[in-house]
This record gives C-alpha cells, sequence and structure tokens, in this order.
C-alpha cells in the first residue's frame, strides 16, 4: 500500500513559491529522507502533509485516501505524527505528563486507556528514567528523544522527523539514530528532513533532494549523493 | 488570651478572601487573564442564591448547589463568547473588556434589586458557635475556612491528578502547541472560567451570610481577592490562601488596635509583602 502521495503539490506565499509541483510517493514501512538548502521549502512540505498549510494546487494522499481537505487535526487521528524543529514540549509538566497529554487527545482517548502505552514509548525511546522529571529540566538529547516520544504516542502510522539530530554530539546522534531504527524496524513508516547527512543516510532506503521548492532528485541514497547535480546544488561543490 | 482570639479570626476571615481570590488565581493562572470583574460576578452571585432563597423557599446551603450549575455555564459561555475573544498578546483588552462588564454588572444589579442592602437569611446554624478551650468560634466562619481549604485542596488535585488538569496546565504553558496536540484552548479556557464561577458561588454564599451586600461592593472584594493572590505568589493555590489569611489577620488585629483601622492594615500588609517579597511568597519559577 502506498502511505503518502503527493500528487503535482504547489504553494506559494505571496510571489515566492515555496513549493513547485511536488509529486512523490512513499510505500508503507519505507523510511524517506528530505535533504536540500536552507530554504528549499522543506518544513513547508510537512506542513503541507500535517495539514498545518494548504496546498494551493495539487492533492495529498494519505494510504490511499485524499486528504488535501482534511484538517490538521483529524490527519493527526487517523495516523500523521511529527516532531519539530525545535523541541517544544510543556516545560512544567513532566516527561510522562507530556506523552500522557499527546496521546490522549491525539488518539481521542482517556488517560486511563494510554497509560501503558505511553510508558512503553518512554521505555523505547530510553527516558523511562527520566519520566516524572519536567521537560524543562532535559538535556538536548533528552528533549529531542522527548520530542520523538511525544510524536510515538500518538501511535503514527507515518513519523514525520524534522531535523531532530541537529545540535548533537556524535555520541548523542548515535543513540538517537538506534531509537530512530528502533522505531522503523517496528513497521513504522518514516519521512525525516535532516542535515546531518550520516544520520539519515545510516537510516533511511530512499532520500529525495528538495532545491527552491522542487523535487530534482529521488531514489537510492548512495546515488543520490554521488549525483553531480546533488552536488551542485546542495553542497556547492563546483564538479 | 484575647490576641490569640484575634489571630484565630483573623485567620478564619482569611478563609473568606481566599475564596473570593481561588477563582481569580485559577484563571490568571491558565489564562493569564486579569478578571476585574470578578468581585461584580461574586456580588452577582448571592443575588442569584438570594433569588432562589426567596423564590423557592430553600434554605441558602441548598441554594448554593442549584446556584453552582448555573454558574458554571454562565462563565463557560462568558469566556467563549467574549472573553476568549480578547485574549492575545495584548493585555489591555481584556483589562477594558471586564472593567466594562464590571460597571456593566453593577448597574444591571442596580436596576433589578435596587442599592438596598441585602443579606441571605441566617438560621441557628449561621449564629452557632463552639468552645475550643477559653476560645469561642463561631461555626460560620469555620464553615468558610474549611470551604476555602477544600475548595484549594480540589483544585490542586484537579490540577494534577487529572486528565483536564493536564490540559489546563499544558494550555497555560504553550497553548500553540497545546492546540497542536489537538487540545481546544477556547474550551479549556471556557471550562476554567466555568469552575472560576463555581468558586465564586461558595464565596458569595460565605459573602451573603457573613453580611449585608449591595450592588456596589464588588469591587472592593475584587481587591481583597487581588492582595491574596498577589501576596501568595500569582499561579500559587496554597500561596493564594496564605494571601488570604495574612490580609485577614492583619484586618482584625488592625480592628483590635483600632476599630477604624480594620481596613487600612489589610491594605498596609499588602503594601509591606509587596516591599519585602515583590512576586510574592511562593512566585512560579519563570512568569
Amino acid at each position: 500500500m502506498t502511505m503518502l502521495a503527493l500528487k503535482n503539490v504547489s504553494k506559494s506565499f505571496g510571489a515566492l513559491t515555496v513549493t513547485d509541483d511536488a509529486s512523490f510517493e512513499v510505500p508503507e514501512g519505507q523510511a524517506l529522507g528530505i535533504i536540500g538548502p536552507n530554504g528549499a521549502g522543506k518544513s513547508t512540505l510537512f506542513n503541507l502533509i500535517t495539514g498545518n498549510l494548504r496546498p494551493d494546487e495539487g492533492s495529498i494522499h494519505f494510504q490511499e485516501r485524499d486528504v488535501t481537505k482534511v484538517s490538521a487535526m483529524e490527519r493527526c487521528l487517523t495516523g500523521i505524527g511529527r516532531s519539530f524543529q525545535i523541541p517544544q514540549p510543556f516545560e512544567k509538566l513532566t516527561v510522562y505528563e507530556n506523552l500522557l497529554v499527546a496521546a490522549t487527545h491525539g488518539r481521542n482517548l482517556s488517560e486511563r486507556d494510554v497509560r501503558d502505552d505511553c510508558a512503553e514509548v518512554l521505555e523505547r525511546t530510553e527516558l523511562i528514567k527520566r519520566a516524572n522529571t519536567p521537560a524543562g529540566q532535559l538535556s538536548l538529547l533528552e528533549r529531542k528523544r522527548l520530542e520523538l516520544s511525544r510524536a510515538m504516542a500518538t501511535q503514527p502510522k507515518l513519523l514525520l522527523l524534522d531535523e531532530i539530530a541537529g545540535g548533537l554530539t556524535e555520541g548523542e546522534c548515535q543513540a538517537l539514530i538506534r531509537t530512530i531504527k528502533d522505531i522503523h524496524a517496528q513497521g513504522v513508516t518514516i519521512i525525516w528532513i535532516e542535515h546531518v547527512l550520516h544520520a539519515l543516510t545510516s537510516v533511511v532506503e530512499r532520500l529525495l533532494v528538495l532545491d527552491f521548492g522542487k523535487v530534482i532528485g529521488l531514489g537510492d541514497p548512495d546515488e543520490i549523493m554521488a549525483s553531480k547535480e546533488v552536488q551542485e546544488i546542495y553542497l556547492g561543490i563546483e564538479v | 488570651m484575647i490576641w490569640v482570639d484575634t489571630i484565630i479570626q483573623g485567620i478564619l476571615l482569611g478563609g473568606l478572601y481566599a475564596l473570593f481570590a481561588a477563582g481569580l488565581s485559577l484563571v490568571f493562572g491558565i489564562m493569564r487573564l486579569v478578571n476585574l470583574a470578578h468581585g461584580d460576578l461574586i456580588v452577582m452571585g448571592a443575588y442569584l442564591m438570594l433569588v432562589l432563597v426567596t423564590l423557592l423557599g430553600l434554605s441558602p446551603f441548598l441554594a448554593v448547589f442549584i446556584a453552582m450549575p448555573l454558574m458554571f455555564v454562565l462563565g463557560w459561555v462568558l469566556q467563549k463568547f467574549l472573553l476568549n475573544r480578547t485574549l492575545g498578546d495584548d493585555i489591555l483588552p481584556p483589562l477594558l473588556v471586564t472593567f466594562g462588564l464590571s460597571i456593566a454588572l453593577q448597574n444591571a444589579l442596580l436596576e433589578g434589586f435596587s442599592a438596598d442592602s441585602q443579606r441571605l437569611p441566617t438560621n441557628a446554624l449561621t449564629t452557632a458557635s463552639v468552645d475550643v478551650g477559653p476560645i469561642t468560634l463561631g461555626v460560620m466562619p469555620l464553615l468558610t475556612f474549611a470551604s476555602a481549604v477544600l475548595v484549594i485542596i480540589g483544585l490542586n488535585q484537579l490540577f494534577y491528578r487529572t486528565e483536564l488538569g493536564r490540559a489546563f496546565r499544558a494550555t497555560s504553558d504553550d497553548a500553540t502547541t497545546a492546540s497542536l496536540m489537538g487540545i481546544k484552548p477556547a474550551n479549556i479556557f471556557a471550562t476554567a472560567t466555568g469552575i472560576a464561577l463555581v468558586i465564586v458561588t461558595i464565596a458569595a454564599l460565605y459573602l451573603g451570610l457573613r453580611a449585608n451586600f449591595d450592588p456596589n461592593i464588588g469591587p472592593a472584594r475584587l481587591i481583597y481577592a487581588f492582595e491574596a493572590v498577589i501576596i501568595g505568589g500569582l499561579g500559587s493555590l496554597w500561596g493564594t490562601l496564605l494571601g488570604g489569611i495574612i490580609i485577614g489577620v492583619a484586618q482584625t488585629v488592625g480592628a483590635a488596635v483600632n476599630p477604624e483601622w480594620q481596613i487600612l492594615a489589610g491594605h498596609v500588609a499588602f503594601l509591606v509583602v509587596l516591599l519585602v517579597r515583590p512576586r510574592g511568597l511562593f512566585p512560579r519559577a519563570n512568569d
């Protein structure tokens, strides 16, 4: 089954075209990486997929259903979860409470029904020891893990990760990659925007390159990274 | 022994001020809304119970249970359709709108009930007292204080033990992120104001039983409530109770020294706390 399909999606803010006729598909269970220079429209693409933005043209299909006009809330309930580039936890709530809030409201269930699931997510993302710590006291890696956990607590079928590895040390980055690999191994479809390329290529099966809102490459990560066009545009190397 | 008695009376009076203040504290804590009509809403609650008592011949202690859901609905509607529209980065619109609401409420009550002062009917219970050693305590002040403590405990339980409470705290922390999680801040705020008006109703019961009220006494109750909230530290519920007690004790001690000093002493105590601890006794970490 195709988990997500974008068909000729365009979005402009005034004269600035941030998504230009983008079309691609993500099969169920795949991990797709998205790269591109700053301002290429990567985060906008996520906002279009989650429903925080509406495309001017084209359509978006989730699990082969047209969701172009479906609200962000309903898309979340049907299984699209995301983490944010800048972690935005509820600072005064504990780690566990942050998950409870995300899970009850993101799945439309009562707290009693999600308690065990939340504890399980924390176990998997190695945050269980910090469960009762206010989120404001977490380290950067822990905040990233919380961001990931919170997205996982909504039990997404499709998980969108926005620059989750940014700002971490190499060791922390490896720890986070392990967790993401583990989540991917559970069968969750992942789309991951990342500047830390080695983190990305160690997880994803396909790579998509975005430049000025256009999809300029899509395929095997090694081939994409080796292509002349990508090196020129993305890495700024004269080839 | 007269001083011990004075201080205990002051502490019990503080319970009434804490009841005035708890709703104000709740609303401010969740949505940073300063409700200048809070005192007038208390007075309105007292009139609502007066109507119930007069029309249905109920005891005030029964009338309060009918008034509470009515006031909850009023608070919910008020927040959802009026006050939510005033919330934003600018703090002025809520102040202006609630100030206007205060004037409108006062005049509506004046029109409906005249300027004559009223009182909820008292019975044997309201004048009863108990002797504790050499000190005689009124049953009403004891009930008032116990109610205040129960309200504070109840609110703390609600905040830290329930799903709704977590939604309150999450929205208070970051309304934008909360809405991304699927929480609807507009409804959360409406529920919070509804609960605040339930507490207002309890405060109104004791206000109406303790002394006379007329349509113009709201703003003075608002000042006591404000002072209690600020002494305690904005957003801290136990702090609000302590703030109420400090004002209550200051007032009774002031009155014991010179009856003219009762009100003044309360305000002076407030100013002293403000001088020594400008952010209150239990300020929240980062506001």
